[in-house]
């Protein structure tokens, strides 16, 4: 029985550790639409597709054109962020006056283009990248290095936004036309080039997400489905737009998928998830981190 | 006023002769399943035309299928008896979402991603529970043709069924349409507050068009469940079927009764030409078409076809 219970804190461990390790890039994620949400005020409900169509690219730049991978993964950055801007350009700029409800729909169309657009180019099948980093073992515990390195990768992705946003101009335009909309083109800032470079920042982010994916997940046309919701609910758990909160729910829900899945089959860490998220938006409709009103 | 019932009347009649003039089976069966899956967006439409997105209709209509399939095989219980109570789960589900929904003023982006999130749980639920729903590899219902299993071989029944399905889906639409609800339903997606100062009781109001529609959209999916007799969790629940109705109803058009039936006529046209035509290659041609339609029409044509068609057509009849 104390064997029993001594396997079952390390494995509880493992899975603790591993929940947050997967917040790492949840967290990513969240950041690049929580900065889209917030700036521009949209969401993009094909965002997990956009990851999608970076992992193919850091596929077929790893595997056809033999590139390596630290070579591939600007590329695919630079790729994804073009691909973000151009979503704005020309899908969302068309809607900006449109009501909020169009703007969502519209990138939910683009979320069936890119999704069959993988699956009439790519076909079905499952791809991988074809690297396989060791495995670090610690005392009993298993930890992939491609974990770790997204962990650290997404760390980083999250200080350079911080940094861009708050000791950069442009940086500082986009907060500023966070927060007033209407005063921001009378101070001289373009309000259109804001939201292209924002866009593309959120591009970016999705691309750097892809890069890290790429490493521990197969690719397939509809991989998006399989994190995509998670993003959106991470974000609407931490409050649309709020980084810190987008931050804070990323490794909430990571932690209960992670010890869900440890207790039963991963779908039920999934289902937990979401039901914490339900129960959630009813105690606090604003986000986690908002203040009572 | 009085061409309009004749039209309708003809209508009908013609709809109802079809399939003793035209007896191919092909063709019935693409009429049948366009009038399940029009019965479908139209109930999705009921809600979407006040601004309420919902993005959980796959599930409602996850919960139709599964529960009725279920039972039939598990408990041997009649889907006669079966899909009632596959619509009453849907439609407690849909209270337990909705009702803290538009008591906390959830509106906008927040709705349609709780409701996201209500779809995902089902389309979870069901592959996790693949002992019992057989998970992604879909689930078949125990055949046995009769009217005791609602399970007919011949199409011309279900044309029939179907048909009958799909009148009710529009009259349902138009009871709504000239019922003070619609008013009140308008009055909340302009301005919340000042329908609620103006004496409408907000939260019930929605509740009612909310329990509706999700009512309907369970029984489309167990409709569907009864016709096909194979479901799986992508082709009745979760986010794409969910996407798949919201796209329809806009491409139809929303606000009118025969818009999500234009709709469900377009992607399903497209869709069988598609496969017809390049065949087997032409997997994910229909989505690609689906999704570069819906962008288009939300930017140049928010009314749908058929809306914006009768909207030109009024302005002419007014001259």
């Amino acid at each position: 029985m104390q064997a029993f219970l001594d396997i079952f804190d390390i494995y509880l461990l493992e899975a603790v550790i591993n929940g947050i390790l997967l917040g790492g890039v949840l967290a990513l994620l969240a950041l690049g639409l929580n900065l889209i949400f917030g700036v521009i005020d949209v969401t993009w409900i094909c965002y997990a597709e956009l990851v999608m169509i970076g992992m193919y690219a850091m596929y077929f730049l790893v595997q056809y054109y033999g590139l390596s991978y630290f070579i591939a993964a600007p590329l695919t950055i630079l790729l994804v962020a073009l691909l973000g801007a151009a979503l704005h350009f020309f899908v969302i700029a068309p809607l900006l006056t449109a009501p909020p409800i169009n703007q969502l729909l519209a990138t939910g169309g683009v979320l069936f283009l890119l999704q069959s657009f993988a699956t009439v180019a790519f076909g079905i099948n499952f791809r991988n990248l074809g690297i396989r980093l060791p495995v670090l073992s610690l005392g009993d515990m298993n930890f992939s290095y491609a974990r770790l390195l997204s962990f650290g990768a997404a760390l980083f992705g999250m200080v350079a936004v911080y940094l861009f946003m708050t000791r950069t101009f442009t940086g500082t335009a986009i907060r500023a036309i966070a927060q007033d909309r209407q005063i921001m083109p009378l101070m001289g800032v373009d309000a259109r080039r804001i939201y292209l470079i924002t866009s593309a920042i959120g591009g970016g982010l999705a691309g750097l997400a892809a890069c890290l994916l790429v490493l521990q997940y197969d690719v397939h046309p509809f991989i998006g489905l399989s994190f995509g919701p998670i993003t959106f609910l991470i974000c609407v758990l931490g409050g649309l737009g709020n980084f810190i909160g987008g931050f804070v729910a990323s490794f909430l829900f990571a932690e209960i998928i992670a010890l869900g899945g440890l207790f039963s089959d991963l779908e039920w860490g999934y289902v937990l998830a979401f039901a914490f998220f339900i129960v959630m938006m009813f105690i606090r409709p604003a986000g986690l981190l908002a203040r009572r009103r | 006023m009085k061409a309009r019932y004749i039209g309708w009347i003809v209508g009908l009649l013609i709809a109802v002769a079809l399939p003793f003039v035209h007896r191919d089976p092909y063709h019935l069966h693409i009429m049948v399943l366009i009038l399940i899956w029009s019965f479908a967006y139209t109930s999705w439409s009921i809600m979407g035309r006040f601004g309420l997105v919902s993005l959980g209709h796959g599930g409602f209509m996850g919960v139709g299928a599964y529960v009725t399939a279920l039972l039939w095989n598990h408990l041997g219980i009649t889907p006669w008896i079966g899909i009632p109570l596959s619509m009453i789960c849907a439609g407690a589900l849909a209270l337990v979402v909705a009702y803290p929904c538009f008591r906390f003023r959830i509106t906008g982006h927040y709705f349609v991603l709780v409701t996201l999130a209500l779809s995902g749980i089902v389309l979870q639920v069901i592959t996790a529970t693949r002992d019992w729903t057989g998970g992604s590899l879909g689930y078949t219902p125990n055949r046995a043709p009769s009217w005791f299993a609602l399970q007919f071989d011949d199409k011309i029944t279900w044309y029939m069924i179907a048909l009958l399905v799909w009148l009710l889906g529009i009259a349902i639409w138009h009871w709504i349409d000239r019922g003070m609800g619609r008013h009140a339903m308008e009055a909340i997606s302009e301005d919340e507050d000042a329908a609620a100062a103006a004496g409408v009781n907000v939260t019930a109001e929605k509740l009612k068009i909310t329990l509706i529609s999700a009512l309907m959209t369970a029984l489309a999916g167990a409709l569907y469940t009864q016709y096909q007799m194979f479901i799986s969790p992508d082709t009745v629940s979760g986010i794409a079927v969910s996407l798949q109705m919201v796209f329809a109803a806009i491409v139809g058009g929303l606000y009118v009764a025969l818009g999500p039936t234009v709709g469900a006529v377009i992607t399903i046209m497209l869709a069988e030409f598609l496969r017809i035509f390049f065949g087997t290659g032409a997997v994910g041609w229909d989505n690609l078409i689906y999704g570069l339609l819906l962008v288009l029409f939300i930017i140049f044509l928010p009314k749908g076809i058929l809306g914006s068609i009768s909207e030109r057509f009024a302005r002419v009849v007014r001259i």
